[in-house]
């Protein structure tokens, strides 16, 4: 059974969003780390750039898939985990613990459209 | 020697020879004509083997692969059907095998007739206008007829179309070939029976689409029962509709693309026709076009003309231009021509029924134990949604697996994406019943010990030579020569 954190917020297409005042720290769910299987390499943008919320943003490529990351939020990327670029497969070991990048978000109220920690789950065991 | 696994570097030895030159005859080494700046000044570390260590070594090594002519290979959606060997007698033929693509067409009129020829046979088996021969592959074919598709809308001064709609169930190469070919791609949904959804097409076709990119049947081996009315929409709306010819044995001789309104169209010889696959293939992926864009194909072409006589044309105004050397790789079109031959328009009638027939067979005789998750009659192969009892943990990969300790080739796995544990089989109509049930039986025996004794089936291969490579390591560190690995193991 793949791990749901309480008090994260999450998109459906499996990214997580933690919120620290208007910044939104962002990773990809257990449920996505287990799907994707071994990660060999996450794909991340630059701090600087301007993510969309429904757009994607990078992506994560595992021995089996390479898959899109869609930004669940709106802003301006102010840091991305650089140990992933030599580390990737720190994801599956820990998805929540080992996120992919910092927004200052634009729009904060785009949080309230994501998914709680109970609708999640049940998105996931539906899936 | 079954787990045989040295280079040929490992089994080299100092002075050891297996060759012996014959005495120079002339009064020069031919090296004083070198620049002295041009020689090296180290022996090449070539290896330095007898020649029995060159023919163990290289046998060892062939014994290590597994192919059709070992064994049972049902990987979906690559139609995996037994290459007869007449087809390599007749590529092998001196006639053809040493001409050279540069020497005047005069003197090859009977390769060119075979160009002209197997083309001709190719249009009327797709029902389209001409074929061009020359892409090297699938993905080569579907890259030329999207640049077809390009251009027809560029000709026309519609610059506006970009888009290319592809559905979710589609093979990875028909997005990635678009994006190459500078297009947009949107996706369509399919139904929960696999087929597109004409609900979700009809919002999607403005004008800015080029067209629709569709496997028929589809990736699941549904038949898409709406194709007429698909093709009808994409038109009005001024697309063009291309088929992705990987999935076109079950259809070969009963159903022509070109009367399903399809436009475009590329044909994977390596897989419809017989022709070897992969990297011992070469492939071949010829691009067929309908009557309004034989202008537009790649050059070079070879034409006919009213004395019967065959040449290779240039580049006309409205061609691509040439998307490979010269016609493209010629010894595959010998194969398939070989075997359109061989078989005759009679009884190329009967392959896809029967390629039909064997994935029916398969499909119906292990419902019990995996997942159907799409009923009724599939075409040439079909798509399991992993094992039906999920609660032992075990995977469609621990199966696949567990397979080749059985000395089958596994299936598909992981696609298409539709499902979370796909497992896509094809036996292609080339298998005899006494195989396709000693296939059933290995996969109702592994079913059973994923039950009763599920960790020996995600323990599996258990009997390979590699069981469970590292792949993140793999992937990320490869290594991929001799070099590199000497360098890894003295550091």
């Amino acid at each position: 059974m793949s791990k749901v954190i309480e008090g994260l917020r999450y998109a459906e297409s499996h990214e997580w969003v933690k919120v620290e005042g208007d910044i939104a720290v962002i990773g990809i769910s257990d449920y996505a780390q287990h799907a994707l299987g071994n990660i060999v390499y996450v794909d991340m943008p630059e701090v600087g750039d301007e993510v969309t919320a429904g757009e994607d943003f990078g992506a994560v490529e595992s021995v089996k898939a390479a898959s899109d990351l869609i930004s669940p939020v709106s802003g301006e990327v102010v840091e991305i985990n650089e140990e992933l670029e030599d580390a990737p497969e720190a994801i599956n070991a820990d998805a929540y613990e080992n996120w992919i990048m910092k927004v200052k978000m634009s729009d904060p109220s785009e949080v309230d459209a994501l998914l709680d920690a109970a609708a999640y789950e049940k998105l996931c065991e539906n899936e | 020697m079954k787990y045989y696994d040295k280079l040929i570097f490992e089994v080299s030895r100092p002075g050891r020879k297996g060759y012996e030159l014959p005495a120079n005859g002339y009064d020069t080494d031919g090296l004083s004509a070198i620049p002295a700046g041009l020689l090296r000044e180290e022996q090449p570390e070539l290896p330095e083997v007898s020649e029995l260590d060159v023919v163990r070594h290289y046998t060892n090594l062939s014994n290590k692969n597994f192919g059709v002519d070992t064994g049972f290979y049902p990987l979906g959606s690559c139609t995996m059907k037994y290459n007869p060997k007449i087809n390599e007698e007749v590529a092998a033929l001196p006639e053809f095998a040493s001409l050279h693509p540069l020497q005047d067409e005069e003197t090859a009129q009977g390769a060119l007739e075979l160009y002209y020829n197997l083309q001709q046979a190719l249009a009327n088996i797709a029902g389209l206008a001409e074929f061009t021969l020359n892409p090297y592959a699938g993905a080569h074919g579907e890259l030329t007829g999207l640049m077809v598709m390009r251009q027809y809308h560029i000709t026309r001064g519609d610059t506006k179309r970009t888009k290319v709609i592809v559905p979710n169930s589609a093979h990875g190469t028909n997005p990635a070939s678009a994006m190459v070919a500078g297009l947009e791609v949107v996706e369509v949904k399919s139904k929960p029976n696999g087929s597109i959804d004409v609900e979700d097409l009809k919002p999607l076709l403005d004008e800015t689409v080029a067209g629709i990119m569709m496997t028929n049947p589809n990736t699941l081996g549904m038949f898409e029962t709406e194709i007429l009315e698909i093709a009808k929409l994409v038109h009005d709306a001024g697309g063009l509709l291309y088929y992705d010819g990987a999935n076109l044995n079950p259809m070969l001789g009963k159903v022509r693309p070109g009367d399903m309104g399809f436009d475009i169209m590329h044909i994977n010889l390596h897989k419809t026709f017989s022709t070897p696959h992969g990297g011992g293939g070469p492939g071949s992926g010829p691009v067929g076009v309908a009557a309004h864009l034989v202008d537009l194909l790649p050059a070079p072409r070879v034409i006919k003309d009213a004395e019967g006589k065959f040449h290779i044309t240039g580049k006309t105004d409205k061609s691509l231009g040439s998307v490979s050397s010269f016609l493209g790789n010629f010894g595959v079109m010998m194969k398939a021509y070989a075997y359109i031959l061989s078989l005759g328009k009679e009884n190329l009638k009967n392959v896809g029924p029967m390629a039909t027939l064997n994935a029916n067979y398969i499909k119906e005789s292990l419902k019990d134990d995996y997942l159907l998750p799409i009923g009724g009659a599939c075409k040439h192969e079909f798509v399991f949604d992993g094992l039906k009892d999920k609660s032992t943990g075990v995977t469609t990969l621990n199966v696949a697996k567990r397979l080749l300790d059985y000395g089958f080739h596994a299936p598909t796995i992981y696609f298409p994406l539709l499902f979370h544990e796909s497992m896509m089989i094809e036996p292609t109509e080339t298998e005899s019943l006494e195989t396709l049930d000693e296939f059933i039986e290995v996969m109702h025996k592994v079913a059973k010990e994923a039950r009763e004794n599920p960790d020996t089936v995600k323990n599996a291969p258990l009997t390979t030579l590699i069981s469970h490579p590292d792949e993140t390591t793999a992937a990320k560190k490869p290594i991929l020569s001799y070099r590199q690995l000497k360098a890894d193991q003295d550091a």
